[in-house]
């Protein structure tokens, strides 16, 4: 069958001449990119308001001084050594979603099935410690609207005056629990994810697709959402 | 034509990601970490550099982080260029929004002085 095509049509060789899609992305994919720039703005929009309000305190609880407790071991003098674990822990996490998403390029049923196995335990330590995290403020006296008592504060400020201590740490506590409270809410809904990926692994529904797609989708959530925790860990433990 | 484009995908993917380019990506992500807590834990405490040096190397060291997670984990650096640009350049806009509130925040100092 001979057609004549004139000069314009021949050309329409190119990625943006439809047809396919020009990213030489998948949808589902492609969306989950937009989703996650969308829930950077979010994210981003949360942090330059605790920058903004920080930035114009003259003084700001210490996080060497709030954050030195390890739970269950120790309950001062170790600073930063619990959120050092949870950083360990969820960077490992994203590792092993890696491992998946690389064994299923291989089709390697098996291998993906324990690295998402790893990944949700590592996702779930990560929930717990942050629990733990949560719990020994709140049992220092800090919660949305709640602040510990003037004499346990001067213990959390390094200098500034002390009149305005009350203030400083009402907007930490209130900014601290809704950040790491969104966080860790998306990490729960990221673990959630992963177990319904896994079952559907564990089924063989990829494996009768002839592609573990899925795996990269939501492994780039997951690395998102690792990716959120150390810009948290940044601006609230070590500035 | 969908599990078509699938294929073609698959292939150009074999090649990101090797085992051991993941685990070096790790151990950068990693030994940034480290960097960060010899900082905080023992630079600043010590003496050796002030707090007001520390915080803009925390940012950058948080930066490279950064790439490294969404360049190499989130595979960006091997998606199309059109697909890179699509997620890279709205995110500038973000830079907007904190020379705006740095301002703003300056001008709260004032009111509250």
């Amino acid at each position: 069958m001979s057609v004549q095509v004139s000069p314009i049509d021949e050309v329409k060789t190119t990625p943006w001449s439809g047809g396919r899609s020009p990213f030489n992305v998948e949808y589902g994919k492609m969306m989950m990119w937009f989703f996650l720039l969308s829930d950077a703005f979010t994210f981003s929009s949360l942090l330059i308001a605790y920058g903004a309000l920080r930035f114009s305190s003259s003084s700001w609880p210490a996080p060497d001084l709030v954050f030195q407790s390890v739970p269950g071991l120790l309950d001062s003098g170790a600073p930063l050594v619990f959120v050092g674990l949870m950083t360990f822990i969820l960077i490992l996490s994203s590792v092993t979603m890696v491992l998946a998403v690389e064994a299923g390029h291989r089709m390697a049923k098996k291998e993906v099935l324990w690295w998402m196995v790893a990944t949700i335990i590592g996702g779930f330590t990560f929930l717990g410690c942050q629990a733990l995290e949560w719990s020994h403020l709140h049992h220092e006296g800090f919660w949305w609207g709640h602040i510990p008592n003037m004499e346990e504060l001067k213990h959390l400020f390094k200098g500034g005056n002390e009149a305005s201590y009350g203030t400083y740490a009402q907007q930490f506590a209130n900014l601290f629990f809704t950040i790491t409270g969104f966080h860790g809410f998306h990490v729960f809904s990221g673990v959630i994810i992963n177990i319904i990926i896994t079952i559907n692994v564990l089924l063989g529904t990829y494996q009768k697709r002839g592609s573990y797609l899925m795996i990269e989708k939501v492994g780039l959530y997951w690395h998102f959402v690792d990716l959120v925790w150390v810009f948290v860990f940044t601006f609230f433990y070590l500035v | 034509m969908s599990s078509e484009s699938t294929e073609v995908h698959h292939e150009e993917h074999g090649e990101g990601m090797t085992r051991k380019k993941i685990f070096k990506v790790f151990g950068v992500l990693l030994g940034i970490t480290v960097i960060e807590f010899i900082i905080a834990l023992w630079l600043v405490p010590a003496g050796h550099i002030p707090l007001h040096w520390a915080n803009p190397v925390y940012i950058v060291l948080t930066l490279f982080k950064a790439f490294y997670i969404v360049a190499y984990f989130m595979h960006l650096k091997f998606e199309r260029i059109g697909l890179a640009l699509c997620i890279i350049v709205p995110i500038l806009f973000i830079i907007g929004l904190i020379l705006v509130l740095t301002n703003e925040s300056h001008y709260w100092v004032d009111l509250r002085a």
